[in-house]
């Protein structure tokens, strides 16, 4: 009973760092709907200015002291970040903004590696709280009790802030309304800047808060992005006692966990979340979505037409030069072209069901490294001949799409997009776990293509053949009365409903489609490199096909292809040099901020403007894109 | 090669026109080096600079084949595919010679996959996977480092030396880990059949929930405890187990924590009394052949070595020996020179790779922590070659797939 | 005449409130029959259960012999009966013809087609329908960027092409002017004489009603207090005491959505 209650308030101080973080992202997410990737690194940031402020101010006053100014200077920080990459983009389309917080973790990222160094801190210790006590026998850290206390605090603060204060009122209004607070004549963009540094703020304290429990170091933004996501949605979106429920429900579980089941660490919060959103779809206290309620912001795209001549030309002119590369080109230049050419199926596969079918999928990755494990385990051990496993990848990749899809389709909006996420993880554990089948993070080796493939140039035309072919084909669906289907059920599902349309069974339909060619890529993948490891099912694989699909352009249909084709090249040319991810970071922000419908939207506007004429009125080649 | 015109030649490459560079004499010798610049960037740092002291030393000697040494180093952020494109890269367009890199075992499993299919040599120099030159081994990838395996070997025989017999594992929860656990219990257990394994805990990677561990740990009420974590959870896992009384009176075995990437940031708070390997460089006497190592290393950096600038280092010289013995710098030459290959005078002594499995004889420094002038040393250490805690031939020859 | 809709016992309850309460009508083939009342009387949420948007708390809904009660919409419209709403849903991103073209994709079970190029087909089906609602010249037009007027206009020529036994129209004219009203109304009742279907359809517009409607039920706090040809419903008394207040049934000119 005594090791219980200890676990218990083990559970209890774990979660208080947990729900400062998840407060804040829920806060920021609530009002100004924008999924703030960053989050994580303002919790970074705030350990490091935590160690540094306490290392420059003595005792008592100096530990605690340090604590609310890294607050305050974090929450600063969030403002200016605020300021200068959100508030330029709150009208792009929806969720766009999160390609920009992903800019935002990179420069952080280099930014503190530049300031702060790449070894590791230990945080130091709250004065006169070194050491336990031991309640019941168990021994205690006197630190963990001052956290569990300091928790429901905060959580009280909120609370009178938001329901006592003025400024609190307008934060619900928000949270409930965006439009009102508009019509309430309150100045909107001075809101978001104040809730955004409030959110940031609360993540800085929540990372110098733990210092005493762990440390400062350069891989806890992600660290703690997924945890604090998992909270925010299992608590529902924008709500601040859900939250904190989740937080703690969280972290108990995790204890628990940790007793009785010590090799679930890994998976267990997303089991969780899984469990709760099929349950609950919008989380414990959370509130439906309503229809369109962050959708469609923005003027709607233009209609949608095959290319015109010019742009088909273009396109057959681009194919040719592919197809003559290997005439001047060297080695690497094909190998790098195979890369691209995979990753931009992979992203067009996203793009089909993010832009036709508006659903926005954080677990895309599932399906890229579900192809590739599925042709290397038939090839592992089922010694399947190359070609069979490579033609099975995408069949197989489109099952799991099915079998995930039929779970997730249900819901919609964010909370579609992390019961995603929780699957992939799942998905992800299993290959990370099951090592005497996929070899855990060793992966699987030498998984190399049959011998007439092994040429690299052979490869490469292979590599076109299907990887221009997939995204071809996705293309084509697009066009055909099942891709109209499909953008009729994201533009008006009620509509889409009334005239006979099974808009679920749609989506699950595109959702495997994009599955399997999400599968398709995975297997080129595979043989290309011979190998495949859990980092091709992790979420930062994700989130790469993501953000090219919104930097390419979400309401384009070349966007997944040009998006993916732009960041495989840049990075490929900036990870030369050092610091090179506060280069792209730096780049990323700048795409997003002077082209917020993407390269090819902003493209297309400037065609048009030179054209002369107005968006989507007329010209069948202009509107091509 | 300066930032400015790094950054020039990539844009040649990215641009795709600019021909490969033909090799001629008086050129220097490119080696491919890939590693986590960013991800890991701890570590892969003073790798680096250890890598730099051997080539200033190689070069000011008149270089390898009368030609100077040159690594050309590149990011590939801990990204097993990114780091084979590179690979690839590196071999048909930077002009490399042969590849070496990486520090996580899985991206050093991928660049040997590769570098076999290809054939490229390949010198795995910090990835301590045992598959590497075991069960997936290939003629074309060679090992540095002592392995999971010969280094828990190491600590399992100190650990079958004691009265201990309930042992408790923390290993964080990826190859790495499950490998280590599976080695100090097959050593372990062979030394002494009476151990009993009572409790076995696997947190996420730098992802530790350090308190329930240790009440996890404190409730399996082991006599003896082998800990792999490190990093992070290894500082934290220390911090929580300290405070509550886990560590008293119990024996604790745990891999790698000596070695100063890992010993440093936990100055004062080190774990007195474990059992660890590591690298004992402010114990280094004259006479020691790693003592000259680590004054001229401390000289060329301004900073004290860890153990990877001692990886870096021997990597160098293993290729600079490699390609000398080769007498060219043909790929099959180069493979052939590493097997047998034979460097005298290193900061270990004399290196050399194994015919057998391509493994070289680096070996561990094993020894017992303890804090002196607020900083955590190993005291009481020896250095132990390799050799005796590897399985027999017979095992190994089983093992490795047929060349 | 013979039934087409026949709707029995009706109810609708909202935590104990009863938004609809007990209604019963039919809708005989050929007819066109209004429903009307004050806001907040219930018509909407009447319409939304006879097509399956919204689940009755009991009560029956028979589509000719068959019961349609809680049939999902789409299963409702496959069953022949078409829908236009109160505020329109077109498809913001396809072009007025797309929109039309949609419906007959559906209509003739072409949805799940991954080969053909959807703009293509039953392009000349679809302008026929664009041509009856007046919307030919604006076929290749965004969407998005159509007058709202038009809008209802197109929602009418989507609800017709799979050619309905029986069409629910909701406020049709609401938003339009006065003119553009009784053109649409006019048009609707050609389509009723020349293709036999029936219509259903609620209004607040009085003159479009009482000029169109071959009958007229009355919805008051969710209860049928009328139901019967103009001459009948006008002089009903409690419909006039409903109405009076509000000054509409009479006086129709000011009274829209």
């Amino acid at each position: 009973m005594a090791f219980f209650l200890a676990q218990i308030l083990n559970g209890l101080a774990n979660a208080s760092a947990l729900f400062l973080v998840a407060s804040g992202l829920s806060l920021i997410f609530g009002v100004t709907r924008v999924v703030n990737f960053a989050h994580g690194s303002f919790y970074m940031l705030g350990a490091f200015i935590g160690v540094t402020l306490m290392e420059m101010l003595p005792g008592h006053v100096g530990f605690w002291g340090a604590i609310l100014l890294t607050g305050l200077a974090v929450g600063l920080i969030g403002a200016i970040v605020e300021m200068i990459v959100l508030r330029p983009i709150y009208r792009a389309p929806e969720l766009f903004q999160l390609v920009a917080t992903f800019g935002v973790i990179l420069v952080i990222q280099d930014l503190a590696l530049m300031i702060w160094g790449a070894a590791d801190r230990m945080g130091p210790r709250a004065p006169g709280l070194r050491g336990v006590v031991r309640l019941w026998g168990e021994p205690i850290p006197k630190y963990d009790l001052a956290l569990i206390a300091i928790t429901p605090l905060v959580l009280l603060g909120l609370w009178y802030l938001i329901t006592r204060t003025r400024v609190g009122i307008l934060i619900r209004a928000a949270t409930q309304d965006r439009e009102m607070v508009g019509a309430l004549g309150v100045n909107q963009a001075w809101l978001f800047t104040g809730v955004f540094a409030l959110g940031s703020a609360l993540a800085g304290l929540g990372g110098a808060l733990q210092l005493p429990k762990g440390g400062a170091d350069l891989l806890m933004d992600f660290n703690i992005l997924g945890p604090a996501f998992v909270v925010v949605v299992i608590g529902g979106m924008g709500s601040l006692p859900g939250a904190f429920l989740a937080a703690i429900l969280i972290s108990v579980l995790g204890v628990f966990g940790v007793t009785y089941l010590p090799q679930s660490t890994l998976v267990l919060m997303f089991v969780v979340m899984a469990i709760v959103l099929i349950v609950r779809p919008y989380g414990l206290l959370g509130r439906e979505e309503v229809a369109g309620e962050h959708g469609q912001v923005g003027r709607p795209e233009p209609p949608i037409r095959p290319y015109g001549q010019t742009a088909r030309l273009v396109v057959m002119a681009l194919v040719g030069a592919l197809l003559l590369l290997p005439l001047v080109a060297e080695t690497f230049v094909q190998i790098l072209v195979i890369d691209i050419v995979i990753f931009a199926l992979f992203a067009a596969s996203l793009h089909f069901i993010l832009g036709s079918g508006g659903l926005v999928s954080f677990g895309h990755a599932a399906f890229f490294g579900g192809g590739a494990y599925a042709a290397a385990l038939l090839v592992r051990h089922a010694s399947a001949p190359m070609e069979v496993a490579f033609l099975l990848a995408p069949l197989l990749a489109g099952v799991l799409a099915l079998g995930i899809g039929w779970f997730c389709i249900r819901l919609s909006g964010v909370y579609f997009a992390m019961l995603t996420l929780a699957f992939s993880q799942l998905v992800w554990s299993v290959a990370f776990q099951w090592r005497s089948v996929t070899g855990g993070d060793d992966g699987m080796i030498s998984i190399w293509p049959a011998a007439w493939l092994s040429d690299t140039t052979s490869y490469y035309y292979f590599t076109l053949l299907f990887g221009i072919g997939g995204i071809l084909l996705l293309r084509h669906a697009i066009h055909a009365p099942f891709g109209y289907a499909l953008r009729a059920g994201r533009d008006s599902p009620r509509q889409a409903e009334a005239m006979g349309i099974d808009v679920k069974r749609i989506q699950l339909a595109a959702f495997t489609l994009a599955g399997a060619m999400a599968g398709l890529a995975g297997g080129l993948f595979v043989f290309a490199k011979g190998s495949v490891f859990p980092t091709e099912l992790e979420i930062a694989r994700s989130f790469d096909a993501l953000i090219v699909v919104f930097l390419g352009g979400v309401k384009t249909l070349a966007g997944g292809v040009v998006g993916a084709t732009f960041l495989t090249g840049v990075e490929d040319w900036l990870s030369r040099l050092q610091y090179w991810r506060l280069l792209l970071g730096l780049l990323i922000i700048g795409v997003v901020i002077v082209a917020p419908e993407g390269i090819v939207g902003a493209v297309r506007g400037a065609w048009m403007r030179w054209r002369g004429s107005a968006p989507g009125l007329k010209s069948k080649g202009g509107a091509a894109t | 090669m300066n930032l400015h015109r790094r950054a020039i030649l990539a844009f040649a490459a990215f641009t795709a026109i600019a021909p490969a560079a033909v090799a001629q004499e008086g050129d220097p010798i490119v080696i491919g080096e890939i590693n986590h610049y960013t991800r890991m960037a701890a570590f892969a740092e003073p790798y680096r600079k250890g890598i730099e002291l051997a080539l200033d030393e190689i070069n000011s000697d008149g270089g390898v084949l009368g030609r100077p040494l040159e690594f050309v180093f590149r990011d590939d952020q801990g990204d097993p595919a990114e780091a084979v494109r590179i690979a690839g890269e590196l071999m048909t367009r930077e002009g490399a010679v042969m590849l070496t890199g990486s520090i996580l075992s899985n991206v050093g499993l991928a660049l040997s996959s590769f570098a076999a299919e290809r054939g490229y040599v390949y010198l795995a120099a910090e990835p301590l996977a045992d598959s590497l030159v075991w069960t997936s081994g290939n003629p074309y990838t060679f090992r540095l480092r002592a392995s999971t395996w010969v280094q828990a070997a190491m600590l399992a025989e100190r650990a079958a030396e004691t009265d201990a017999t309930r042992f408790a594992t923390i290993a964080p929860n990826y190859a790495y880990g499950t490998d280590a656990v599976e080695a100090f219990k097959e050593n372990l257990t062979r030394l002494k059949p009476d151990v009993e394994f009572v409790g076995e805990q696997w947190p996420a990677l730098f992802n530790i929930d350090a308190g329930s561990e240790v009440q996890a740990l404190e409730r399996a009420k082991p006599d003896a405890i082998f800990n792999v974590t490190f990093g992070t959870d290894l500082a934290r896992f220390v911090r929580e187990g300290g405070d509550r009384g886990l560590f008293d009176g119990r024996d604790v075995y745990s891999l790698l924590s000596g070695e100063p990437e890992y010993l440093e940031p936990l100055g004062d708070e080190a774990p007195e009394g474990w059992t660890v390997t590591g690298y004992p460089w402010y114990a280094l006497e004259d006479g020691d052949p790693g003592k000259p190592f680590v004054d001229a290393y401390e000289e060329f950096t301004g900073e004290t070595p860890m153990i990877g600038s001692l990886v870096g280092y021997l990597t160098a010289v293993s290729i600079a020996g490699a390609i000398e013995k080769a007498g060219s710098t043909e790929t099959e030459a180069i493979r052939e020179a590493f097997e047998g290959l034979t460097v005298a005078d290193t900061p270990i002594g004399e290196l050399n790779y194994r015919e057998i499995d391509n493994q070289s004889n680096m070996g561990a420094y094993i020894g017992t922590l303890a804090v002196e002038d607020g900083q955590g040393v190993m005291v009481d250490w020896e250095y132990k070659e390799p050799g005796p805690y590897m399985p027999s031939d017979e095992e190994i020859t089983a093992m490795r797939p047929a060349e | 005449m013979t039934e087409i809709l026949r709707v029995e016992r009706l109810v609708k309850s909202y935590d104990g409130f009863l938004a609809v309460n007990g209604v019963s009508f039919s809708v005989a083939e050929g007819e066109l029959k209004a429903l009307i009342g004050p806001n907040g009387a219930g018509k909407t949420t009447c319409f939304n259960m006879l097509m399956g948007q919204i689940r009755p708390t009991s009560g029956d809904v028979f589509l000719g012999a068959e019961r349609i009660t809680g049939m999902r919409p789409r299963r409702v419209w496959r069953k022949g009966v078409g829908r236009t709403f109160q505020i329109t849903g077109t498809y913001q991103t396809m072009t007025v013809i797309e929109n039309v073209q949609m419906a007959l994709l559906s209509h003739h079970r072409r949805l799940f087609d991954l080969r053909s190029r959807a703009w293509k087909l039953f392009r000349g089906e679809a302008f026929e329908f664009l041509r009856i609602v007046g919307m030919a010249e604006q076929a290749d037009r965004p969407c998005s960027e159509l007058a709202y007027g038009d809008l209802k206009r197109l929602d009418l020529a989507i609800a017709l092409t799979h050619r309905p036994r029986l069409l629910l129209m909701d406020e049709p004219t609401a938003g339009m002017a006065p003119s553009a009203r009784v053109e649409l109304m006019r048009l609707v009742a050609e389509i009723v004489a020349e293709q036999g279907v029936s219509v259903l359809f609620t209004e607040h517009d009085m003159d479009v009603v009482f000029a169109h409607a071959h009958h007229i039920m009355v919805l008051n706090r969710g209860e049928l207090i009328a139901d019967g040809d103009a001459a009948a419903v006008r002089r009903n008394p409690k419909v006039q005491e409903v109405y009076l207040g509000g000054g509409t049934l009479f006086a129709a000119e000011d009274a829209n959505a």
